[in-house]
């Protein structure tokens, strides 16, 4: 038996979903138009390099980082800058964004495209640092904090070991699954990548119980490496949260406000550490992505190889269109994904999965009176007292008070909204503590 | 058009109907073994209460709150049953209207409705009719199955009772019962004793509680705690005094304990809301229970135990937090 | 018998006369000294402790009357309470009172439902705050009314309200004490406590969007497009990013009527009187 990792403090079980473990990746179709944001992570916008009128070829690139919290931005496409304005982003604000009419698809020559493994690892940690910030690689979980500052560790501190996040535990998403299934090896050989820049040799790629494909082939084929472990956790949501996963399998907890650096850990996505190795040994940078397009509302749900700026409504085309039935369309998970306004907004770095629901259990029922049940503490992983942040942002007590609670520390996943009986909307009231907290 | 709404965009779909439908539900073995123990006057007692309370809720929300009818969430319900349940079978139907207003109207209704009250409706209810009515409150009649061994009995006297009056240091004249008189532990586990119509069968109460835990209505802190410390405190004394009146597990099966523990201290509501606050609760409703069964001039204390606590569930509130992620062990 | 009621008599008037003692004592000793004129102050003040004065509550402005000398006492000032308020303040100091031209909030943006129509449904979302995090709003205008009502539940005075055909705050100028509690809770911050001119007039430009004026326009019917009119009216009147902004010094009396008929999207907005 083997021994599986779960974390102790709150959580729930949600109904999975997942009805596209078992579709292949297959190459979406390249729009005819690309609009790719100069901003697809935390911190400040990306410079613009080209302008009007300029050709660029798959892999150009188009924005340099500006600052150290910035990355790089990448053409997905080749074919002619058309223009670069702001555009409403998927939420319906304006965000600035380059567009590329493609023409053909000439990638950029440095690229390999071939499918053989490299094996080999001949650089040394600060040139991996660096080809990790040329390739523009930004946290893919959902964060997108930019790599390479996670990959740097500050002077002073000492990381012991790379946990390779693989839980997925968002209901209907299986992009990471079938990243995992399908390029098992190369994202061991990223690890062996982030390990080498980290100078580290211990890594572990920890696998949430439900995807018996991606553990086997992960298992199987860790046994060649050395440092490289594959573990399996139980199934619960939020387990693929930083901290969680950190205690689940560590067993340690990160105090309020510090990274995981500080207790010896980095965690990474299977997304970025599949990028990362793309990059670093085949110096392809990170310009595509596997988005899941599920839901029920979804006619052909799948996993897709999609470029990135693809406008969401062609790859809603490419899977049997949208219907009329269709109430909301979710970007991320259903637990801590947002619903979007525009449809003609790109996918990004950071688009996990595309959702079409329809049906009735995913919308959202209007809230009745608190009746104190307890559940909302009960659930929450990060330990707070969500009724109790509620009921402080409702009389607007002041920052102090939402401090006490450690407001501050909510991870956001929903869990307290989740399981509510009176339907209240707990997770809202988090958010707008947080924000107060942050504004002063 | 489509809809835009704040993450998480599922939800469990148990609501809070939901979780008062499993709490009836769990009720209903403790119906069948009144109906069974004391026959259709139970039943009487049952449908009088559970009619009364949903009638003044649906009354309150219709012509004082002119608001949506609050009664479908089953919670009046719940203070019906568990109001017939703390009485006698021979209750005459007015008093248990008396009973469902107190409950309904003054102890939830007044303080705003569900989630708002701070005492325990049903338990409100029980307790007026206990200080106003002692006499037909305090009227148990035998149970059927018992009445078959005895028929001339009209009336018994509750374990609680027997247990109180064979107390040596009480008055002479009052000593009625010997310890011999207790029913065995066997009746007392199935219910075949007197005493309230639904608090008799312990067994039909735990397997309302099986249900309870398994459908995650509640957790299982309050109801073991409760009855731990119950029986923890009553051994101590048993052992310290060797007063038979301190019989522990008489005291964990008999009277209102099993109810209280299982269906009234847990009410979400008047209940704290971290587990630490449950368990602090539940082990102050224990305390209390063997004090006032023990030393007070009632036979039953778990009532008062729980209504007592109730009022401290603010300040439990207040201070009983949980560890948060992160902070020290 | 009589024994029995002369002890009783004696044993408790003895724990009253004992009780009152140490409540004397106690109260004696730990009584909190409070100034006669802070009390005079803070009976004329309207009791509302909503810090629109800048201070912690009523009580702590009184006392900061109390204490000011006469010209830090000008800078005080109780907006809830207006002139009134202060006059009698000020006679209680023995100062003479500043005058303020009285002040209420307006709301800058008419994207109601009729000139900004929804293009898509809210579904049980209980706060601007956390609409404004989500997504530009039902009509597509990044800058405008969210519709839900953060400032009438923020509203101390009951001035404001959700007016029903429209679905937009409406401010009730005569209940409006300028305390400022809707400019700090509005994510998009579209309430503006704005002075009233000599005349008791107002003129305001409504709107708060700055996109391109056409893509403006196609969010909302009342748009402020920047076509730069109202700049050629009056040369106090500025436009910047694509919005046009009308000082407060700008004297509605003399412009109001021109500018609120000169504006194409009938974006700027012309009272004659707001108090009264």
């Amino acid at each position: 038996m083997v021994k599986e990792y779960m974390f102790p403090m709150g959580g729930i079980h949600l109904k999975k979903y997942k009805i596209t473990t078992d579709c292949p990746i297959i190459d979406a179709k390249i729009p005819d138009i690309v609009t790719i944001p100069v901003k697809q992570h935390i911190g400040s916008p990306a410079k613009t390099l080209v302008s009007k009128g300029d050709k660029v070829k798959v892999g150009t690139l188009l924005a340099d980082a500006d600052g150290i919290v910035s990355s790089d931005v990448h053409s997905s496409v080749s074919g002619e800058v058309i223009k670069i304005e702001d555009l409403p982003s998927s939420s319906g604000y304006e965000e600035k964004m380059i567009s590329i009419k493609t023409e053909g698809d000439e990638w950029e020559a440095s690229i390999d495209k071939s499918d053989k493994i490299i094996q080999e690892i001949n650089l040394s940690p600060e040139e991996i640092i660096a080809k990790i910030r040329e390739g523009g690689i930004v946290g893919m979980g959902g964060a997108g904090y930019p790599t390479p500052i996670k990959t740097a560790v500050p002077e002073g501190k000492k990381v012991e070991l790379l946990i390779v996040n693989g839980i997925e535990c968002e209901p209907f998403l299986t992009a990471d699954d079938r990243l995992m299934v399908e390029h098992a090896e190369e994202i061991i050989m990223g690890a062996r990548v982030i390990n080498r820049a980290l100078g580290i040799q211990n890594a572990i790629i920890a696998i949430d119980e439900n995807k018996p494909k991606a553990i086997e082939a992960l298992t199987t084929l860790s046994k060649r490496y050395v440092g490289v472990n594959v573990k399996v956790c139980r199934t619960k949501y939020p387990q693929g949260g930083e901290k969680q996963l950190i205690r689940a399998i560590t067993g340690r907890e990160l105090p309020s406000g510090k990274l995981p650096v500080d207790i010896g850990c980095i965690v990474q996505n299977v997304g970025t550490v599949f990028a990362v190795y793309e990059m670093v040994l085949k110096n392809k940078p990170l310009f595509e992505r596997i988005v899941t397009v599920s839901g029920d509302g979804c006619r052909h749900p799948g996993n897709y190889r999609v470029r990135i700026g693809t406008p969401i409504s062609s790859l809603i085309e490419e899977t049997g269109g949208l219907s009329d039935d269709v109430n909301k369309i979710i970007i991320g998970g259903p637990m801590m994904g947002n619903a979007i306004v525009n449809t003609s907004a790109p996918v990004t770095k950071l688009t996990s999965g595309i959702l079409l629901l329809k049906d009735d259990s995913f919308s959202k029922k209007e809230a009745s009176a608190c009746i104190r049940c307890g559940k909302c503490a009960l659930v929450c992983p990060a330990g707070l007292r969500p009724y109790a942040i509620k009921q402080a942002v409702t009389f607007n007590d002041t920052t102090e008070c939402l401090r006490k609670l450690h407001a501050g520390d909510c991870i956001e996943c929903g869990c307290c909204s989740y399981i509510c009986p009176a339907r209240i909307p707990i997770l809202d009231y988090c958010k707008i503590a947080k924000q107060e907290i942050r504004k002063k | 058009m489509l809809k835009i709404s704040t993450n998480p965009h599922m939800q469990t779909n148990r609501d809070i109907r939901a979780l008062m439908l499993d709490v009836v539900i769990a009720l209903m073995p403790a119906a069948i073994a009144a109906i069974l123990f004391f026959g259709i006057d139970a039943l009487r007692v049952i449908l009088t209460s559970v009619a009364a309370c949903v009638m003044f809720e649906y009354l309150c929300c219709r012509y004082w709150f002119k608001s949506e009818n609050s009664t479908k969430d089953f919670s009046a319900v719940i203070t019906g049953l568990l109001l017939a349940y703390n009485l006698p079978s021979t209750m005459p139907c007015w008093m248990i209207l008396i009973g469902a207003f107190m409950a309904i109207v003054v102890a939830k209704m007044c303080f705003g409705g569900l989630g708002r009250n701070i005492f325990n409706p049903a338990l409100v209810g029980r307790v007026f009719l206990f200080i106003s009515f002692p006499v037909q409150m305090t009227v148990w009649p035998v149970p059927h199955f018992l009445q078959m061994i005895s028929p001339d009995g009209a009336t018994g006297a509750t374990p609680l009772k027997i247990l109180k009056s064979i107390d040596a240091s009480s008055s002479a004249s009052t000593q009625m019962y010997s310890i011999d008189d207790l029913p065995s532990y066997l009746n007392m586990f199935l219910g075949n004793i007197g005493g309230c119509i639904g608090e008799v069968s312990t067994i039909a109460l735990l397997l309302g509680f099986a249900w309870l835990l398994y459908r995650k209505v509640i957790t299982w802190h309050i109801p073991v705690y409760y009855l731990l410390t119950v029986f923890v405190f009553t051994s101590a004394l048993y052992f310290i005094t060797g007063n038979m009146k301190f019989l522990p597990f008489a005291h964990l099966l008999s009277g209102g304990l099993m109810l209280g523990a299982i269906f009234m201290a847990t009410d979400y509501t008047t209940s704290p809301m971290t587990l630490k606050g449950q368990i602090i609760f539940a082990i102050g409703c224990g305390i209390l229970t063997v004090i006032i069964r023990s030393f007070s001039a009632y036979p039953e204390g778990v009532s008062f135990a729980i209504l007592i606590m109730n009022a401290f569930v603010p300040l439990i509130d207040k201070y009983a937090t949980q560890r948060c992620y992160g902070e020290k062990r | 018998m009589n024994d029995l009621i002369l002890l009783n008599m004696l044993i408790l008037g003895g724990t009253a006369f004992v009780a009152a003692l140490i409540l004397y004592l106690v109260s004696k000793k730990f009584a909190v000294k409070t100034d006669e004129m802070v009390i005079s102050i803070a009976a004329a003040l309207p009791q509302v402790n909503c810090g629109a004065c800048g201070k912690a509550g009523c009580a702590d402005f009184a006392t900061a009357c109390a204490r000011a000398d006469e010209p830090s006492f000008a800078n005080l000032y109780c907006p809830v309470g207006g002139a009134a308020v202060m006059q009698k303040i000020a006679s209680i100091r023995g100062f003479a009172a500043t005058d303020r031209a009285q002040s209420v909030a307006v709301l800058r943006c008419q994207g109601s439902c009729q000139n900004a129509p929804a293009k898509i449904a809210y579904e049980a979302i209980s706060s601007c705050r956390i609409a404004n995090r989500i997504s530009s709003g039902q009509s597509g205008c990044p800058d405008g009314c969210l519709h839900i009502g953060d400032c009438v539940k923020v509203c101390k005075f009951g001035a404001l309200s959700l007016d029903k055909t429209s679905n937009m705050p409406v401010v009730d100028s005569k209940k409006c004490t300028s305390c400022g509690a809707c400019v700090k809770i509005c994510p998009r911050g579209l309430f503006e406590i704005r002075k009233q001119s000599p005349a008791g007039g107002m003129v305001y430009v409504a709107c708060r969007n700055k996109q391109k004026g056409a893509i403006a326009r196609k969010n909302c019917s009342k748009a402020c497009i920047a076509c730069l009119k109202c700049t050629k009216i009056c040369d106090q009147i500025k436009v910047e990013n694509n919005l046009s902004y009308i000082p407060p010094e700008v004297d509605a009396g003399v412009f109001g009527e021109e500018l609120a008929k000169s504006c194409p999207t009938s974006a700027i907005i012309y009272k004659e009187r707001v108090h009264g």
